[in-house]
This record gives C-alpha cells, sequence and structure tokens, in this order.
C-alpha cells in the first residue's frame, strides 16, 4: 500500500469535488457497472455509488457523476444492443414519457414527505420492500418455466415461460393499439405508459435510475423478451441519464473529470456485457438478474442497522462476482463461436 | 405525410411535457444550497477553463456537461463497434431463447 500511496501518478485532483482519487479505481468501477449495465440492461447507480464514497467522492458529487457516467455508458450499450436488434425505439420512446412524468412526480413526493418529517427510513424500507418482491418474481417465474418445461407443457414462441401477467394486459383494448415490431406484439399505448409512469414514480420516489424496476417490468407486465428488455431499457436509461446529469450539474454536484475516466473503463465492460446477451438464455439474465437484486436489498438492510461497512463489502463482493460470471459467459460464448466458424471454414475449403 | 405529422406532434407533446420537469427538477424555493467552488489556481488547460466556466456560469457548464458526455459516449461506442468487429464475433444477430 505504500508503494501504492506514494505513486501520485495513480492520483487524480477532481477540481470540483476538491479531492485527489485514485484513478485505476475509477476505470475499474466503470468497467464492471459497464459489464453488468450492458447485461441486465441497467444503470446501476447502486452499484457506483457506495464505490465513488469508498474511493473519497462526497455522497452528494457520487450520485451526480455517476448519473452522467450511466448516461455515456448506456449509450455505448445501446448502440451495440442496437446491432443486435434488441432496442425497440417506438417502445423506448413510449416508455419515455411516462419515465419523466413519473420520475418528477416521485421525487416532487419525496420532498413533500421530507417537509413533513416524514422520509427517514422509509424510503429504504420501501425500496428493500420492491427489491424482495422483484427477487421472489423472478426466482418464482424461473421455478414455474423448469417445472412447466420438464410437464412438457406446451410452449409458445419463446419456450416454457413461467409468470405471463403481460399476455392478460396485452387483451386491454384501450386506444390507440400499437404494434411494437421489434418487441413483437401488439397493445395498448397505455400499457407501456403506465409502467412507466409508475417505475418512475418509483425511481423518482427512491432516488435510483429506474432501470432496476423498469428492466423485471418490461419482462412480466409488458411483455418484451428479455434480451429486448435489456437493450430498450438501456435506451431508456441513456436519455434519462442525460436528463439527470443536466439537472444534477445545474444544482453543481457532477465531476467531469471523473465521468470521463470511468466511461473510458466502461466502453470495454458495456462491450463484454452486451456481447454475453448473445450467448445466454433470457433466463440465465433473468436468475442472474434476481441474484443482483437479493444482494442489492441485503446490502440496503445492512446499511438500514448501520453495517455500513458490512454493506459496502456485500455489493462490492456481489458486482465481482456477477461481473466475472458474465466475462465467462462472454469469454466461453466468443470463442465458441469462433471454433465453430473455423471449423465451417475449414469444411468448405 | 400523416406519418410525418403524427410524429412531429408526438415531438411537440413529449417536448411540452419536458420543458415543465425541467424547470421542476431544477429546483427552486427551500434552503440555500451549499455553494461548491472549483479551485482553478491548481488546474491548467482545458481543466482550467471548464472550473471557470463552472464557477461563473453552471447552466452553460451544464449544457457542455451533457454535450461532452453524449459526444464521449458515441465516440467511445464507435471506437469499440470497430474494434470488436475486428474480433470476428457475429455481432448483428442473435437467437432469442428464452428457456
Amino acid at each position: 500500500m505504500d508503494f501504492l500511496a506514494n505513486a501520485n501518478w495513480l492520483y487524480m485532483y477532481m477540481p470540483i469535488a476538491g479531492v485527489k482519487i485514485f484513478w485505476p479505481g475509477l476505470v475499474l468501477i466503470g468497467f464492471s457497472v459497464g459489464v453488468i449495465g450492458g447485461f441486465f440492461g441497467m444503470g446501476g447507480a447502486w452499484m457506483v455509488t457506495p464505490g465513488l464514497n469508498i474511493l473519497g467522492f462526497p455522497m452528494a458529487f457520487a450520485i451526480g457523476t455517476d448519473i452522467a457516467h450511466i448516461a455515456g455508458k448506456s449509450m455505448i450499450s445501446t448502440m451495440r444492443h442496437s446491432k443486435f436488434g434488441n432496442v425497440d425505439y417506438k417502445l423506448g420512446f413510449i416508455m419515455l414519457v411516462g419515465t419523466m412524468v413519473g420520475i418528477e412526480l416521485g421525487a416532487q413526493l419525496i420532498m413533500m414527505l421530507e417537509r413533513i418529517g416524514k422520509v427517514g427510513s422509509v424510503v429504504r424500507w420501501v425500496y428493500v420492500g420492491f427489491l424482495a418482491l422483484i427477487a421472489l418474481m423472478v426466482f418464482y417465474d424461473y421455478y414455474k418455466a423448469v417445472q412447466k418445461k420438464k410437464s412438457g407443457e406446451a410452449e409458445g414462441d419463446r419456450g416454457a415461460e413461467g409468470i405471463t401477467w403481460y399476455k392478460a394486459l396485452h387483451r386491454l383494448n384501450i386506444p390507440p393499439m400499437v404494434h411494437f415490431k421489434t418487441a413483437g406484439f401488439t397493445c395498448s399505448a397505455w400499457l407501456p405508459i403506465m409502467v412507466s409512469f409508475l417505475t418512475g414514480v418509483l425511481a423518482g420516489f427512491l432516488g435510483i435510475g429506474g432501470g432496476l424496476l423498469r428492466m423485471p417490468a418490461l419482462v412480466y407486465l409488458i411483455g418484451c423478451p428479455t434480451h429486448i428488455a435489456v437493450g430498450t431499457d438501456l435506451f431508456e436509461v441513456m436519455i434519462s441519464g442525460l436528463y439527470g446529469a443536466f439537472t444534477y450539474t445545474l444544482k453543481g454536484r457532477i465531476e467531469l473529470v471523473a465521468v470521463f475516466v470511468m466511461l473510458t473503463g466502461a466502453a470495454i465492460g458495456a462491450q463484454i456485457g452486451t456481447v454475453a446477451t448473445k450467448y445466454s438464455k433470457g433466463y440465465g439474465i433473468r436468475v442472474a438478474f434476481g441474484f443482483a437484486v437479493l444482494g442489492c436489498m441485503v446490502s440496503i438492510i445492512l446499511k438500514q442497522y448501520g453495517f455500513t461497512n458490512s454493506a459496502t463489502v456485500l455489493i462490492l463482493g456481489t458486482i465481482s462476482v456477477i461481473c466475472i460470471y458474465i466475462m465467462k459467459i462472454m469469454f466461453q460464448g466468443a470463442a465458441q463461436e469462433l471454433r465453430e466458424k473455423r471449423r465451417t471454414e475449414m469444411l468448405g475449403s | 405525410m400523416k406519418n410525418v405529422i403524427t410524429k412531429l406532434l408526438a415531438l411537440v407533446t413529449m417536448a411540452c411535457l419536458m420543458v415543465p420537469e425541467v424547470l421542476w427538477a431544477a429546483g427552486g424555493g427551500g434552503d440555500a444550497p451549499i455553494v461548491v467552488v472549483a479551485d482553478t489556481r491548481i488546474v491548467h488547460g482545458i481543466l482550467h477553463y471548464f472550473s471557470n466556466l463552472y464557477n461563473t456560469n453552471l447552466l452553460l457548464f451544464a449544457i457542455w456537461a451533457v454535450v461532452l458526455t453524449a459526444a464521449y459516449g458515441g465516440f467511445l461506442g464507435l471506437i469499440m463497434d470497430k474494434l470488436m468487429g475486428l474480433t470476428g464475433l457475429d455481432l448483428k444477430s442473435r437467437k432469442i431463447v428464452e428457456h
């Protein structure tokens, strides 16, 4: 550690936050969040903020810097997902309106609660409640899908599925009915607007970007195939991230130098995470997402009871394990694809 | 023509919804916030320019922040796209298999 402490070149001065930061740590955070965000289709604020705080960023700067970096990183991931055909832009734009209005309403609700002195731990427990619900939903869905597959129940065009609430919601016939070509279904435009509005309110209320809530909402309530939910959600995160970056910068709580350093790491990570989705089945992504949500939930509970260090260790540990898992999927899948390609070329010649 | 008008109307509606949101989000009222001042004495070149801009014109700094973040993100996306293309992997198709 003395070697690191004396190596001034490893520390970069942040002119606005007024602190010296270990920049390889910033690159590493950007890289791992890029991997995870590109794979699950979310920004990853719940991972970045504690990481930046550990590196020495004051909390207010950690949040604002994180949001700006998420916007840039999501742009990189969206570009890659778009090439795979994983982004339904029509769906993304329709949901954007609901998301933005919802986030602002949620933020106003928080300020109202703050004024009457009722914020306290309410927000954290609401967050924990929703994360528990999402984790339960994801694992129950997987359990049901496995049972259906084992019993040989007739599969749809997506294979055996567990939770299919979206099928009932698609039958709501409230005009205008819109066909989403990339996602492959037709439904009332009010469905994605209302779902995105509700997830937006929750996100604004909880002070998060919303990807963690919106991705499962896209899958279970709107009926997107998992890969398209990932790509479309990243498109939304990109737009709402740019908007969040603007509003946080107006409040003076962003460190642009750190954003650029993290983006450099995220550029590589996002490619790995996004390409890994190609080699992963939808349920593989869902189950890994469930574990990420569990890790996040437990760390918030630990923080709530004052075990801040343990919460941070848990979050960073969860990020590392999931990141390594996703990288393994990507490198193994890519190696397999290249081997098959070479075999085909040899047979052809 | 009808398609173009529909899309234009959608964009205008979105803009009408976003303008009050930006004003709402910019805050206003309540306690005076803590003012952060960037230390421009020890930075040079472009960092000095942006630190000074942060101190003197936060709105322009915010616009630059968004534009530069989007531009750098787009630039890195293009570069990484080219580099990934050199790996020989098929990056244009994937099978959607849920289970």
